[in-house]
Order: C-alpha cells, then structure tokens, then sequence
C-alpha cells in the first residue's frame, strides 16, 4: 500500500481524450492511467501499453485442463478400477475427447477470469480509489502521478488540452481489503492533505 | 493516391498458363494411359477429375459464402477487399459447367464405377424410408445439380455486379447497398440448401450409397468455407505484396487468420462429431467408411488430413503475432488448401472402384489441381483488372479503413 499524489483531469468526450493523451505523452509524462465508461478502440495503442500475456496464462490453464482430464481419466479406466465398456480399449481416446474438451475450456475460462481480476485489481470485498465519481458513467478521467514540483505545470499542460476539471487528489494507488466506502477514502485524503 | 486499376503481372500470368498446361498436360497422358484400360484404370482417370472439379467449385462457392455472410452481417472489415471474393464468385460459371458435365455425363452414362446406386433395382437395404431411393434417382440428381449450379452462378455474377454499379451511383446513396444486401440474403438461403446440407450428400456421399451421415454436409461445408477464407487470404497477400490494397492493413489480415485458425477448429470438431457416433455405435454397416480410411490402405491421408487441418493451423496460427505475419498466414493458407484437397480425396476415392489403388489417382490429381490453381488464377486476376480494386462508394469504406481486430 502507498499513498500517492494524482493529478487527475477529467474530459467529456473521447474525440478530446485522444489527442489529450498524444500531448501529455509527448510531453513525457508518464501517465499512471486512464478510466474510461466503455472500451475505447486504440486507447491502448494510444497510450503505448504492451501486449497483455493474459493469452499465455490462458494457454497455460488450457493445457494443464488437457493434463488433467486425460490423466485422471487414463487413471481411472487403466489402473484404478479397469472397466469393459461395449468392448472399447481400457483407453479409449475418441471417448475422452468430449470430457478433455470442456475441461480445457473450464480450466482456461476460470483461471483467466481470475488472473484477469487479479491484474486488474477487481475482486469482491477489495477497495479501490475512484478518482472520478462518472468515470464509469459518461467523463473519461486521465490520471498522471506527481509530486511536489511537478505538480503546478503538470495541471498545466491537462488544462491546455481541453479537460472539463482538473484536480489534485491524493490517493492509495492499489487495491486494499475493506468495505467499498467512499467516506473512509475522503477522510484518508482529508489527513494528507 | 490509392493503386485502384489492378494490371496481371507477367509473371503471374505465365505462372497459371504454365499451371495450366501442366494440368491439361497430366489430363492428356492420363487420359491416354488410363482410358483404355479396365473399368478400374478409367474409374481411376474419372474420380480424380471429379475430386478436382468437385473441391474447386466447392471453395469458390464458400468464398462467395463469406462475401454474403459477412455483407448481410454489414461487416465492414471486408469491404476493403470484397473484389476478391466477388470475382472468384463471379467465375463459379466455369466451374460449376466443369463440374456439371462431369456429374451428370456420370450419372447419364450409367457410370457404376462411381454412383453404384445407378444400377438397375438398387436397392438400398439400410434406409430407413423410401425417400432415399427418390433422392438417389437420375431425375432428382439431375434436377437439383442442374438447379444449384444455376442459382450459384447466376447469384456470383449478380452480387459482383450490383457492387460495382455501386461505384458509379450517386454519392452517400444506399439503395445499392441494400440491394446487395438483400441478394445476399437470398445466396444464403440457396446456399443452406445446397452446399450446407444436399449437395455434399447427392455428390460425395452417394458415392458410398449405403453408408449416410447427417455430419456429412456440415463437414464438407467446414472444409469448403476455411479453404475458401485461406484463397482469399492468399490473393490478399498477393496484392499487397504487388502495391496494391493499401487499404487493407496488418488488422485486416489479422481477422482473415483469426477465421482460418477458428473454422479449422470448426472442421475439426465436426469431423471429431461424425468419427466419435460412429466409433462408439460400432454398428458395422456405419463404421465400414472408417474401416478403409483409418486402418485400410487410406490411414496415410486420413491421419496426414488431421495433422494438416487441425494440428498445424492450431499450433501455427494460435500466437497473435503469427496471425499478423504475412509470411506465417500465407504458408498456413497452403497447407490449410493442401489439406482440404487431401481430405476431399480420401473422401471420393475409397467408395468408388478405385478402392485400395489410389496411387494412380493421386498423382494425376495432384496434375489436375495443377490445372485447376492455374485456371483460377487466370480467371481471378483477369476478373480483377475490369473493375477497381477498391469499391469507395460502399457506405462502410470509412469503417474499413479504420477497422481494428
């Protein structure tokens, strides 16, 4: 857990977030990120982010729910308890395809709901800072981390782009364990301010 | 400024005249060699032109499937390069008078060698009903080919044509566009019921007249429509690769991978669906298809078709990079072709006489399609140059442009 401080700047449309995010990133500032209320076509081209591996971990789930199914499987009809089927192979492969199926999705679905909430820090019961009451609503809300000194021309360069509000808002920058309570969060900002 | 009017290089021009001739080449010898000969060495030289003229009408046809699917969808990502299925459509005509005389000159010659169902008092013991011997009769074979061949023909040429008045039309006008829309609709329909469900059983399953699957069309569809997506994909690359179709982008090519990658699951699943009821029932009049196939003297191509259409478009094709390298796609579009070919052989060879020798056959294939790639690219790339490649009046060009996978 660490408290940060966040220059926040909050736009209407996405016509203007865009080139918001060009400038702000040629300008070299490193934008900590940006919430938007649907998924904005090329905003994670725009905003220089690298190919998620959330497929590999997919494809990982994936095998390991092959592994299993055909392993537990084959173990069971071969050497636990061997059984005569219509007089099909104690290991009949066309058989198993079905069950290895299903596994492999269920294995690769679950497991990447999982890492994907991971990654993204959503979970029930888990407390993020919202930086923005309507980001998930209809505003789209960039979020710069800063500091003392550059805090001034930081707000600067968000209101030459054309943001409605811009704002300073100290913040906890990960997720924590807890009810999802605004108060709580506005008294923590309240003390470091 | 876009490079619309599309010249036929030389080179690629006298790649499918060579392509040409070694086909009408490995025609005439075959002809000459095997023609004299027993019932078995002519059933060897007819089948294998079936299968030729059989499989290329088929994956012309599927590309034509995806042109409409994707305008009654009002995809957009297709506009950018929909000349190229609809010239390949706008040729079905060639070949679906290939493979029209073949048939039925088959059917009208009591040719028993291949549809065993046309000698006299045929009686096929194992159907459930009477319908099937109307199904399987002269009239009836000959009636739907005749019908079907016409309808696809006539709705290739149609859709190709209404788009390209389109460019013409008054801007920001949707008539047209609609009009194709609804023509499209109609190919669909047509389509569900030839390729999609009669006219893989009526050609390629009558072939072994006992044995029926209700898969069977599905799966021959399968095969139909992801060899057609690997055609497109190849002149995509083709014409990118010569300057042309700026428009399209890795993003494009992207999607056409995704849908060869995911219809080769498709086939394979529905290959997976006919083999596994079989295999488990074990009824012998059923799983004698599979007998010749997997452990008689097929078991060669029947384990080389899984490897080429499900193993290697799998693993190749599964990494996102891969699906935006050109190189990558255009060799899976190959073996995905190649593959479609190897299944549809090992499809009409075993029920016919030629039974367990298909050594023959296989290399006077192998010269046919020769034959038929060279006929499809001449054909293709002189469709190409009438019109311009890049249709801009369509109301969803700006879409395409900006498309992302």
């Amino acid at each position: 857990m660490s408290i940060k401080k966040f220059a926040v700047a909050v736009y209407d449309d996405e016509a203007v977030l865009f080139p918001a995010v060009k400038k702000v990133r040629s300008a070299g500032y490193k934008i900590h990120d940006v919430y938007t209320p649907f998924a904005v076509h090329g905003l994670d081209v725009a905003l220089g982010q690298k190919e998620s591996d959330l497929h590999i971990a997919g494809f990982i789930y994936g095998i390991t729910g092959t592994c299993t199914a055909l392993g537990f499987m084959g173990w069971i009809f071969t050497t636990d308890w061997p059984q005569n089927f219509g007089g099909k192979p104690h290991f009949p492969l066309p058989a198993f395809i079905p069950i290895t199926f299903e596994l492999t999705v269920l294995f690769a679905a679950v497991g990447m709901v999982l890492t994907f909430c991971y990654l993204n820090q959503i979970m029930p019961g888990v407390k993020k800072h919202i930086f923005h009451p309507r980001q998930t609503d209809d505003k789209f809300v960039m979020v710069i981390e800063v500091n003392d000194t550059n805090e001034a021309e930081t707000l600067a360069i968000l209101q030459s782009t054309g943001a409605e509000l811009t704002e300073t808002q100290v913040a906890e920058s990960d997720w924590w364990y807890g009810r999802f309570d605004i108060k709580e969060d506005y008294e923590i900002q309240q003390q470091l301010a | 400024m876009l490079k619309q009017e599309f010249k036929v290089p030389k080179s690629l021009k006298t790649t499918s005249i060579v392509l040409m001739m070694i086909g009408l080449l490995g025609l005439i010898i075959g002809a000459v060699v095997l023609l004299p000969g027993d019932a078995l060495a002519q059933t060897q030289f007819w089948a294998s032109l079936m299968h030729n003229a059989i499989f290329f009408l088929l994956i012309s046809v599927g590309s034509l499937f995806i042109l409409s699917a994707t305008s009654l969808a009002q995809g957009a990502w297709i506009v950018s390069f929909r000349r190229i299925p609809e010239s390949i459509g706008s040729m079905i005509y060639v070949f679906a008078a290939i493979a029209g005389v073949l048939l039925l000159s088959f059917v009208w010659t009591n040719n028993t060698n291949i549809y065993a169902w046309l000698q006299d008092g045929f009686n096929p013991h194992n159907s459930l009903n009477a319908l099937k011997n109307i199904f399987l009769s002269k009239g009836f074979f000959t009636f739907w080919t005749i019908l079907v061949l016409v309808l696809w023909s006539w709705l290739g040429v149609k859709l190709r044509e209404i788009s390209i008045k389109q460019d013409t039309d008054t801007k920001n006008s949707t008539k047209l566009y609609w009009r194709n829309f609804n023509f499209s609709a109609g190919f669909l329909f047509v389509f569900a019921l030839s390729l999609a469900s009669t006219i893989p059983w009526l050609w390629i399953m009558s072939i072994d007249s006992h044995w029926f699957s209700t898969m069977f069309s599905w799966y021959t569809f399968g095969s139909s429509f992801v060899s057609g997506m690997s055609m497109i994909m190849l002149w995509v690359l083709y014409l990118k690769r010569k300057g042309y179709l700026d428009v399209v982008s890795e993003e494009h090519v992207h999607d056409l991978g995704k849908f060869m990658f995911a219809f080769s699951i498709f086939w394979t699943y529905l290959w997976f669906s006919q083999f596994m009821l079989i295999w488990y029932a074990n009824i012998p009049e059923e799983t004698v298809y599979f007998q010749i196939r997997m452990h008689g003297p097929y078991r060669f191509f029947y384990w080389l078709n899984l490897i080429l259409n499900f193993v290697c478009p799998i693993l190749i094709l599964m990494p996102r990079p891969n699906k935006r390298n050109y190189f990558v796609v255009s060799l899976v579009a190959v073996i995905i072709i190649f593959g479609h070919w190897i299944d549809f052989f090992q499809m009409i060879m075993p029920g016919t006489t030629v039974k367990e020798n298909w050594d023959k056959p296989f290399i006077l294939s192998l010269f046919i399609a020769c034959g038929f790639v060279g006929l499809i690219i001449y054909l293709v790339a002189n469709k190409l140059t009438k019109a311009p490649l890049i249709p801009q009046n369509n109301p969803l060009f700006k879409e395409t442009i900006i498309h992302i996978s």
